[in-house]
């Protein structure tokens, strides 16, 4: 699956996300790759409104994780967390982050700056790719499911 | 009454003593190791604060003139911060707490930074709008008592201290990114660039700063900059412009916030607080609106042992004493 959106505001980067979150199931996580202010926190937040968040989704560059209570489409309570690995030198700091409860867990998670991640890497993930458009405003969105 | 803070929640190492309320000493030590990085390192932070906080601890006690057994309580923050960071504080502050047989006070991270304007003989007086500004945080606060708080509007995206950081490894000029900007921009001119003014809808008390920083990274891209090539002084006004954006922004919204809650007095506090252009045009507005302005000594902005001292000397005249069980809480909320 591959899919290539354009977009040129917030609100509809929001929008594409939101779309895209209702194919998350539990225990999904989504890569989120791009460089500062292509949009990544955007794009989690837009997904996390889908899963019905009840807090609001900030960036979590201060503490690296935050973590939501959401909802699934059964209504059943889903945890969500937000990984933020701009701070991280080593993929061996994952580790001090309790890295297990968010990957293989019950939850969705969704890891922002997720070159840094290596080894560490899920073999199944959603990659979200985000890049600057030509106008100020403008977006590309590339989400691909990759099954290793 | 003998109350000793510990902060660890990020890359400060801080202790402090206070003697009913007065502040026998503080002392910080900064992890610079940070530096080359551009920005805080969990696992550095943590192995450093590991390494700092006995030393740090047995200073603020000689410094102090204070033994350890006349200590009546340890304080320490538990939130919010980074959980590997604030387990040393934590931990070390419970350990020394049961060793003492004394209370241990667990802290917020957030009611310590609005108590620190509480430290010296000026303090505000309830009700009053309290701004929170720093690398993680953006917070408009109604002060109501020492731990009774109206949250009033916060960032929707990221913290201006934040917006700091990013824009000034954009600039490639280094970190801490507040502290360098404002260099940068005390030779610039703040009317260089018309970076945009994030207010959001009318009325509205949350900030937003993610836009900004994607209006500086065009600009530059705009321009064509590169770090190598950079002139100091193109590189002063994007850093005064940028600057101006924000100020404007925090200076706005703390002004109508008080104006909509009817208070006299105003303040601001963290690491953004001591941001010399902040500094002067709160003052002038204070002075145009009639409010009394509180702005902690710089000393106090930033992450300090002295602030979670002095809310632990008010949780214990309140009677208010944390288990030992208490954990850390990396995304610990402002109580209301």
């Amino acid at each position: 699956m591959i899919v290539e959106e354009a977009t040129q505001s917030v609100q509809e980067t929001i929008a594409v996300a939101q779309t895209f979150a209702r194919l998350l199931r539990r225990g999904d996580i989504v890569a989120l790759y791009g460089d500062l202010g292509s949009g990544k926190t955007q794009f989690v937040k837009g997904a996390c409104k889908a899963l019905h968040a009840a807090a609001s989704v900030v960036s979590p560059t201060f503490v690296i994780l935050h973590r939501y209570e959401g909802r699934d489409s059964a209504g059943k309570e889903l945890l969500i967390y937000h990984v933020d690995l701009y701070r991280i030198q080593s993929p061996n700091e994952i580790y001090d982050l309790g890295y297990e409860e968010f990957f293989g867990g019950e939850g969705i998670t969704f890891v922002e700056w997720a070159d840094k991640l290596g080894a560490l890497l899920p073999k199944r993930r959603y990659e979200v790719h985000c890049a600057y458009g030509e106008k100020e405003n403008d977006r590309t969105i590339r989400i691909e499911l990759i099954e290793e | 009454m003998i109350i000793l803070g510990i902060e660890t929640s990020c890359d400060e190492t801080s202790a402090a003593v206070l003697q009913d309320g007065r502040l026998l000493s503080n002392i910080t030590v900064v992890q610079y190791v940070h530096t080359k990085y551009g920005g805080v390192v969990p696992e550095l932070a943590s192995r450093a604060h590991q390494k700092l906080i006995v030393p740090i601890v047995q200073e603020a006690l000689t410094k102090a003139h204070i033994e350890r057994n006349e200590i009546d309580a340890v304080a320490a923050v538990h939130g919010p911060g980074l959980a590997g960071a604030l387990l040393v504080g934590l931990s070390f502050g419970k350990a020394l707490a049961m060793a003492l047989n004394v209370p241990f006070i667990g802290v917020n991270h957030m009611e310590a930074h609005i108590l620190s304007n509480f430290i010296g003989d000026r303090k505000p007086k309830f009700p009053y709008v309290n701004l929170t500004v720093s690398g993680g945080h953006t917070q408009l606060v109604l002060v109501k008592d020492f731990f009774s708080f109206q949250l009033l509007g916060e960032t929707v995206d990221d913290a201006a201290g934040e917006a700091f950081d990013k824009v000034a490894k954009m600039l490639g000029i280094g970190y801490p990114g507040g502290p360098l900007i404002g260099k940068h921009a005390s030779g610039g001119n703040p009317h260089a660039v018309e970076f945009p003014r994030p207010y959001l809808e009318k009325g509205s008390m949350n900030f937003s700063f993610s836009g900004l920083k994607t209006s500086v990274l065009y600009y530059l891209r705009k321009s064509g900059f590169d770090k190598a090539k950079a002139d100091g002084k193109w590189i002063a006004d994007v850093c005064a412009s940028f600057q101006a954006a924000v100020v404007d922004v925090l200076a706005e919204k703390l002004i109508s916030a008080a104006k909509t809650c009817g208070v006299g007095d105003i303040a601001v506090v963290g690491g953004v607080s001591a941001n010399a252009a902040l500094r002067r045009r709160l003052e002038s507005e204070a002075q145009r609106y009639r409010l009394n302005l509180f702005l902690p000594e710089f000393e106090f902005c930033t992450d300090n042992g002295a602030m979670v001292a002095m809310a632990g000397y008010e949780k214990m005249k309140q009677g208010i004493r944390s288990s030992l069980e208490l954990t850390a809480e990396p995304n610990l909320q402002l109580a209301s």
